[in-house]
């Protein structure tokens, strides 16, 4: 087996908080070693829930776990004369690092990236915040449903008789944070042409803007139009037809987008004939010929009848009933999965995408989502947990950086480490 | 043409600059993930067919309600890079040969059909090894390129529902919600980006090439990874909350004067809660006993939205947002397209950009990625016409003779 990893020989300095925790957990997936910087007892992301057990403990955060696996992890009060000259030790022999400050704060603590630059020329750093480290929002607060507000996904989500609707699972910095990821491996191999390194300014305000894809800008663009939140319902740009991607069957939900065009034809027809074989009445949908059939056909009146038809038959069977059939037709048909669904789900099963991760300390495994990438010649995906409280101080000082026992002490005692 | 060669040399060095990419991807997830090697100076080969070309160019919207190749703007969104774009006809045995030829000068061959179609054609990873040892060839589809489920065909539209980020959005009393369009197609290309970088930078070093099996559903999974976590070991599986939040309040979208105006505001700390009812005109609140602590507040959450409503509601939401912001409380306007299109944060990143389209005239919603490099800038461009470069790529890139290409017009390589 194979344990060669694509980025082994690269290291990463991770002083982010949850809003950029993905960034370094992603580049360490890819094998870099990545040393996550907390302040002495402990990051306050510690402190995010869900809890495994439930029970709240900065050694217990299932949201630490998720996103700093792989990492190893220090602790450091950067803000001390004897941690600041730390850090820059570290910085000496870091390719990348990785923070999520308010944008000027590392200035202000004299390690912007002008000071690091000059420290090693070599340096990629990354900062990634709700707005970016110029514009006149440099200086604004960005929770993540300010983040999604401003990005314009709030405004066209959920349903037309509520107000606009942001994720329960907040998850806008996650696009700043893997732009950023994206950003280091760009200006990674820039610096092989140019020996240097660069500032990589992540937003996540414009990397969520981008998810707000056509439907919605570009209706602007072409019609000065605004394009409003519709609930289950989406809205066919264009004709203005309103069918639902996700419906309700008989123990949850299904999605299926009505597709039109010769390249579906034939799942169509199988779905229509599955429909029919179960006694439903589907007489216009049988008349439909499905290889011309096409979108300017489509009223919202047949569109209606098709959906009664659908939902009729939706209801009258289980997701698993569904997918089974829909897989064995070719229907782009998919059950709507909460995590439980996802753990159940057979083919990630079969592909080995969950790992188990040892957690001696509790004295048990926990499923992870392992790979997001399975290359031939490397690995990516999970080696380790996420680290204790200050698990690598003696590793990294003592070790690398050569730091005596007794000098380990007084900085533990000055509270640095 | 020559132009803009002219052009390219007197230009700073582009990263990707030596980089060749082979794209026979479409839709979403692989253009966008090939996107960020063409912003940065790669030679992009984008190989479509003129049977079938990219899906991306039959979707709409479309400018002028024009249904044509074109017109589409989900193409246009989909590559605002520079890509060169040929036409070629695979079951044509030229045709494949062509393919061949240019892997030889490839480094990147990236490929979005469903498991077993390259093969169909000799173009399979092993096929490509052959021809060129350290080839990176990069696979995406919906479920990746083995298990039972490989072949099953996807979208993003439907990939999003069975990745579990419906779970999350709705209200308590209601089904899940929808989120807007293929989500998926935008989580997916941010892992597939990197990876491909990453494994040029991995061939850099070592001489070796790849294949990168890269399952869409696989990477859209690990934003929500904790979710999965606490229903592995609690049980437990996700609410729907609304806007609320587990440890803030008000937290929420408030209407605002206007027509379905709306700010988004969110109080999680005691200065936030202080300087929030300071500046709402209500210094009494934080001594109020059902809204003084973070806890009454979640106890009396009704009503307190209430309450920021009536003060919301009275002005506009940049009014209320300005007047948040100013006093350190996170809050933002609920953009909607036309305050997207006006915000001055993304007006200072030129995020949207005017370019020309041949078809369409101009169109505003060309972007660069979502993070700004220090020392190089991204190149953002119209999309390529259907088989534009089909006469370029043969004789520049290739070096066929004129007559090599006519020749190969007239056998219906690309058509």
């Amino acid at each position: 087996m194979n344990h060669e990893t694509m980025l082994a020989c690269y290291r990463a300095l991770d002083l982010t908080d949850e809003k950029g925790f993905l960034c370094g957990k992603v580049l360490a997936d890819l094998g870099a070693d990545v040393i996550k910087i907390e302040r002495p007892g402990g990051d306050p992301a510690r402190s995010v829930g869900p809890f495994y057990h439930d029970i709240p403990d900065p050694e217990r955060s299932l949201n630490w776990f998720a996103f700093n696996a792989n990492k190893r992890g220090i602790t450091l009060d950067i803000e001390k004369a004897d941690g600041k000259h730390m850090f820059s030790k570290l910085v000496e022999t870091a390719d990348f690092l990785i923070e999520s400050f308010s944008p000027g704060h590392m200035d202000e603590l004299g390690i912007g990236y002008a000071v690091l630059s000059r420290i090693n020329p070599k340096l990629i750093m990354i900062s990634i915040t709700p707005f970016g480290q110029e514009g006149p929002y440099r200086d604004w607060k960005g929770s993540d449903i300010v983040v999604w507000a401003l990005s314009g996904m709030m405004y066209v989500s959920g349903e037309p008789d509520r107000p606009p609707l942001s994720p329960s699972f907040p998850h806008s910095y996650f696009f700043g944070a893997m732009q950023g990821a994206v950003g280091a491996m760009v200006a990674l191999c820039h610096r092989h042409m140019t020996g240097c390194g660069q500032h990589v300014d992540a937003s996540a305000q414009m990397s969520l803007a981008w998810v707000t894809q056509p439907e919605f800008q570009g209706i602007w663009d072409i019609e000065k139009k605004i394009v409003k939140r519709s609930g289950r319902l989406r809205v066919r740009p264009g004709t203005g037809v309103r069918m639902p991607i996700v419906w309700q069957c008989k123990d949850g939900d299904v999605s299926l987008i009505l597709s039109l065009g010769s390249g579906v034809a034939a799942a169509n027809r199988a779905l229509v004939e599955w429909v029919k074989g179960e006694g439903d009445n589907c007489d216009i949908l049988d008349q439909i010929d499905w290889w011309t059939f096409s979108w300017e056909d489509v009223t919202q009146e047949l569109a209606d009848q098709i959906i009664e038809i659908f939902s009729r038959f939706f209801l009258s069977h289980t997701q698993a009933e569904l997918f089974e059939g829909a897989v064995k037709r070719g229907i782009q048909l998919s059950p709507s999965l909460s995590p439980k669904g996802l753990l159940e789900f057979a083919q990630l099963t079969e592909r080995g995408y969950w790992v188990e991760v040892e957690h001696p300390e509790l004295g048990t495994t926990i499923t992870y989502p392992g790979a997001f990438v399975r290359p031939t010649e490397t690995v990516c995906g999970i080696r380790r947990r996420a680290p204790l409280v200050g698990e690598h101080n003696e590793e990294i000082y003592k070790q690398e950086l050569g730091f005596s026992a007794e000098e380990m002490l007084m900085l533990k005692q000055a509270k640095v480490i | 043409m020559k132009n803009e060669e002219s052009k390219s040399q007197t230009m700073d060095k582009r990263t990707f600059e030596k980089i060749k990419v082979l794209d026979f991807t479409w839709a979403g997830v692989g253009p966008f993930s090939v996107n960020f090697l063409a912003y940065f100076g790669a030679t992009v080969i984008k190989i479509e067919n003129m049977s079938r070309p990219d899906v991306t160019r039959t979707n709409p919207p479309f400018k002028d309600g024009i249904p044509d190749l074109g017109h589409s703007l989900y193409f246009s969104y989909s590559h605002p890079v520079k890509k060169y774009d040929i036409t070629l006809n695979l079951n044509h045995p030229k045709g494949v040969d062509l393919v061949k030829k240019l892997v030889l000068q490839a480094d990147v061959f990236a490929e979005s059909f469903l498991p077993g179609t390259m093969e169909k054609w000799g173009l399979g990873y092993e096929d490509l090894r052959r021809i060129k040892p350290n080839i990176i060839m990069f696979r995406t589809c919906s479920h990746g390129q083995t298990g039972s489920m490989a072949k099953h065909p996807g979208l993003g539209f439907t990939l999003t529902s069975l990745a579990g980020f419906n779970t999350v959005m709705g209200w308590p009393d209601r089904p899940p919600s929808e989120l807007l369009g293929a989500y998926t197609d935008l989580v997916a290309p941010l892992f597939g980006g990197l990876c491909i970088i990453a494994a040029l930078d991995y061939r850099r070093r070592t001489g070796k090439g790849q294949c990168l099996d890269f399952s869409q559903h696989e990477a859209a999974i690990q934003f929500l990874a904790p979710l999965v976590l606490d229903c592995a070991v609690n049980g437990r599986e996700p609410n729907r909350g609304g806007n609320h939040c587990t440890h803030a309040a008000p937290h929420g979208g408030y209407r605002c004067q206007g027509d379905d105006r709306w700010c988004a505001i969110s109080v999680f700390t005691d200065d936030e809660w202080r300087a929030f009812c300071k500046v709402t005109g209500h210094p009494e609140w934080t001594n109020d006993r059902r809204f003084g602590t973070l806890l009454s507040r979640k106890r009396n959450e009704e009503e307190l939205d209430r309450l920021v409503e009536e003060w919301t509601r009275e002005r506009s939401p940049e009014e209320v947002a300005n007047l948040l912001q100013a006093v350190g409380v996170p809050a933002g306007v609920v953009s909607n397209a036309k305050d997207q299109r006006e915000d001055p944060q993304l007006k200072h990143y030129r995020f949207f950009r005017e370019l020309d389209h041949p078809s369409m005239g101009k169109l505003g919603f060309y972007h660069p990625p979502g993070f700004k490099l220090s020392g190089v800038a991204p190149e953002v461009s119209a999309p390529p016409v259907l088989g534009q470069d089909n006469e370029y790529v043969c004789t520049q890139i290739l070096g066929l003779s004129d007559e090599e290409f006519v020749e190969l017009i007239q056998d219906g390589v690309f058509s």
